[in-house]
């Protein structure tokens, strides 16, 4: 059992009660405790991410074994495609954490602000990091009663909207989860994933099964914002403070949404081929739709936001496909290529839309707007937000030599050669939209003439926001390297090889 | 807030100690017996409410009280997670570990940490439902003004 596990847990939890003891006598120490506490987390995430390869480490909370090979107690698992998640969040976490030094000076009663944001951490690394199924709904309560009071941080009328709307919403899809899992735990009488795997495969009712399926994707998918579920994410996405968007958009949808219907789907039910097709079709219309729904967005993060919906389509779409040919049993190779696209370009989403929204987040926080239509000019006072959102743009649109040129080819190829020619077609498509949503708001923003007269005095964000955000175009840079086949195979493939294989997650849990 | 009469505030004053006592003894035998930190937790915040509704806002100093109770509600919380580490330190590096000795079953000191767990986790729900409440006073008070 490796000690460091539940440290991803611990640590944030702690510090969040920490901040609110400790940051009523001190100020400012919410700011660097914070940033400190997600960097110490990002370097541990970072030595998992070198050190686990195909390994799988199960910690064992409480230190209960199992009896007569039963799981009783509560299981923590880190595997290849945990761990991947793991950096997202915390990497994205203390750069956010970072950012909001400066930005959080437009708000008062940052010690909530800070604890909130631990909170919110610490739920999803429990959720990614959960082997079991109630300690998945615990923490996922735990992240998202968090963010529902982040939304509403600036407690004003349209940001309380969206907050209610996205409570109501979330509620709903709580329910649906636990529901579901209520259904699992009836039918297997158990609650370990890998556990109900073995249960599973030992014969169950067809009804039944479908139908916990269908209230897993829906409640999940209401959390990961798939079309027909997606009415709350502009509102609450585009209302939250900036560094939280960035946190929502670019982490919390794949960490309490896609990651779990991808670890359910492949590690827990047995793939069949309807659903997979039905996985397929909603991440076709998410990507189509949401991207109709942005081009027109004249805010910002409102275009942001339906930009998420959009790329996050191209992910279940991609995995879809992937889930399709494993179900089929026919050439795992392609399978493989597909679900590996997806899974780049989860990555690669993470750090250009978490970028996306800290530039427009430091846009609002010189002008004071999100309006496009009231911005202009700002690439000559604001040197590093436009070059950085710059190189955002182009990896969002899928432009070379950007990290999502490289995710969105390797997708559209996995399409061709699995013979989904309408999909791959799409994809082109809908990234040739993107690319023109994109540059409209890189002209209207930077690059138009200024039609503001008080624009005259603005200067370059201070110096956080600036690291973070040069950090991020970096990686976002770097990330494109994840396309040659040596450092691909020591980090996606882990990952496609526990989730390609349909038995290997659940007996090598249940042997340790 | 005003407050209620002098019959209902000797009366609560009365009761309040012994269902504050009552809520002690739930968390306290909370391995021994139904109940436990959360059901005892909630006793206790009962008994605060009563006292706080019977005597009025201005006798409670809402405001002060407020911060006092969530200073001691993140405690308890801390309290939770340095017990549940402790475990990892002292016993066989694991989390949450029952470290301390078993002790014979149906005693009162006995079954390892489980007791404190109990009582921090009383504290914790006892604080955070009665933060709630004078929340909702203090917004009252503060919208009548």
């Amino acid at each position: 059992m490796n000690p460091l596990i539940p440290l991803f847990v611990i640590i944030p939890l702690a510090g969040a009660f920490l901040i609110m003891i400790i940051g009523r006598f001190i100020e400012e120490f919410n700011k660097y405790f914070t940033s400190l506490v997600l960097l110490l987390l990002t370097c541990i995430s970072f030595y998992f991410l070198f050190t686990t390869g195909e390994k799988i480490f199960v910690y064992k909370v409480g230190g209960w074994e199992p009896i007569n090979s039963l799981p009783i107690g509560i299981y923590m698992v880190m595997d290849g495609f945990s761990v991947i998640v793991v950096c997202i969040i915390n990497l994205i976490g203390f750069l956010s954490a970072f950012y909001s030094i400066s930005y959080i000076k437009r708000y008062t009663a940052g010690n909530y602000f800070y604890a909130l944001f631990c909170l919110l951490i610490g739920g999803m690394n429990g959720v990614v990091l959960s082997g079991d199924l109630f300690n998945i709904f615990v923490f996922l309560e735990i992240s998202v009663i968090s963010s529902y009071a982040l939304v509403a941080f600036g407690v004003e009328s349209n940001e309380l909207e969206a907050s209610f709307k996205y409570q109501i919403l979330g509620g709903l899809a709580s329910f649906l989860i636990l529901f579901g899992i209520g259904f699992i735990y009836w039918k297997t009488k158990t609650l370990n994933i890998a556990d109900i795997k073995a249960s599973f495969s030992s014969g169950y009712n067809k009804t039944t099964y479908l139908f916990i399926q269908i209230l897993i994707l829906s409640g999940f998918g209401l959390k990961a914002a798939i079309i027909p579920f997606h009415a709350w994410l502009p509102d609450a996405h585009s209302s939250a403070p900036s560094p939280i968007s960035a946190m929502l958009s670019g982490v919390f949808i794949k960490a309490v949404g896609i990651y779990v219907i991808i670890r359910l789907f492949f590690n827990m039910f047995a793939i069949s081929e309807g659903m997979a097709v039905l996985i397929t079709a909603l991440g076709t219309v998410s990507m189509v739709i949401g991207v109709f729904l942005a081009i027109g967005q004249w805010d910002i993060k409102r275009l942001l936001a339906y930009h998420s919906i959009s790329q996050m389509g191209y992910v279940v779409m991609s995995v879809g496909i992937g889930m399709i040919l494993v179900s089929r049993g026919t050439k795992p190779e392609i399978a493989s290529l597909a679900i590996a696209g997806g899974l780049f370009h989860l990555v690669n989403h993470a750090a250009f839309k978490g970028l996306l929204f800290l530039n427009a987040g430091a846009i609002e926080y010189t002008i004071g707007t999100r309006n496009l239509k009231e911005m202009g000019g700002l690439a000559k006072s604001m040197p590093v937000t436009s070059a950085t959102s710059f190189i955002a743009s182009m990896s969002i649109s899928g432009v070379p030599p950007f990290n999502g040129f490289f995710s969105k080819l390797i997708i559209i190829i996995a399409a061709v050669m699995a013979k989904f020619y309408l999909l791959a077609a799409l994809a082109v498509i809908v990234s040739i939209i993107t690319l023109a949503s994109f540059l409209k708001f890189q002209r209207y923003a930077f690059f138009n003439r200024s039609n503001n007269s008080k624009n005259h005095n603005i200067r370059e964000v201070p110096f956080p926001m600036v690291f973070s955000m040069v950090v991020l175009s970096i990686i976002c840079v770097l990330l494109s390297l994840l396309v040659i086949p040596e450092i691909r195979d020591a980090i996606l493939t882990p990952a496609i090889n526990i989730l390609t294989d349909p038995v290997k997650y659940s007996t090598s849990i249940l042997v340790q | 807030m005003k407050g209620m009469t002098l019959i209902v505030k000797k009366t609560t004053q009365l009761i309040a100690g012994m269902i504050f006592m009552y809520g002690i003894y739930v968390i306290v035998h909370g391995h021994l017996t139904p109940g436990g930190g959360f059901a005892g937790g909630v006793v206790i915040a009962g008994s605060l409410i009563l006292i706080t509704l019977s005597n009025g806002g201005d006798f409670m100093k809402l405001i002060k009280e407020e911060s006092g109770t969530t200073i001691i509600e993140s405690l308890a919380t801390i309290l939770v997670i340095l017990v549940a580490v402790s475990g990892f330190i002292f016993g066989t590096k694991i989390f949450f570990n029952n470290f301390l000795p078993k002790g014979i079953v149906g005693h009162l000191v006995s079954a390892g940490v489980l007791p404190l767990y109990n009582i921090f986790v009383g504290t914790e729900v006892a604080a955070s439902i009665f933060i709630i409440f004078l929340s909702l006073i203090i917004f009252k008070e503060e919208s009548k003004e």
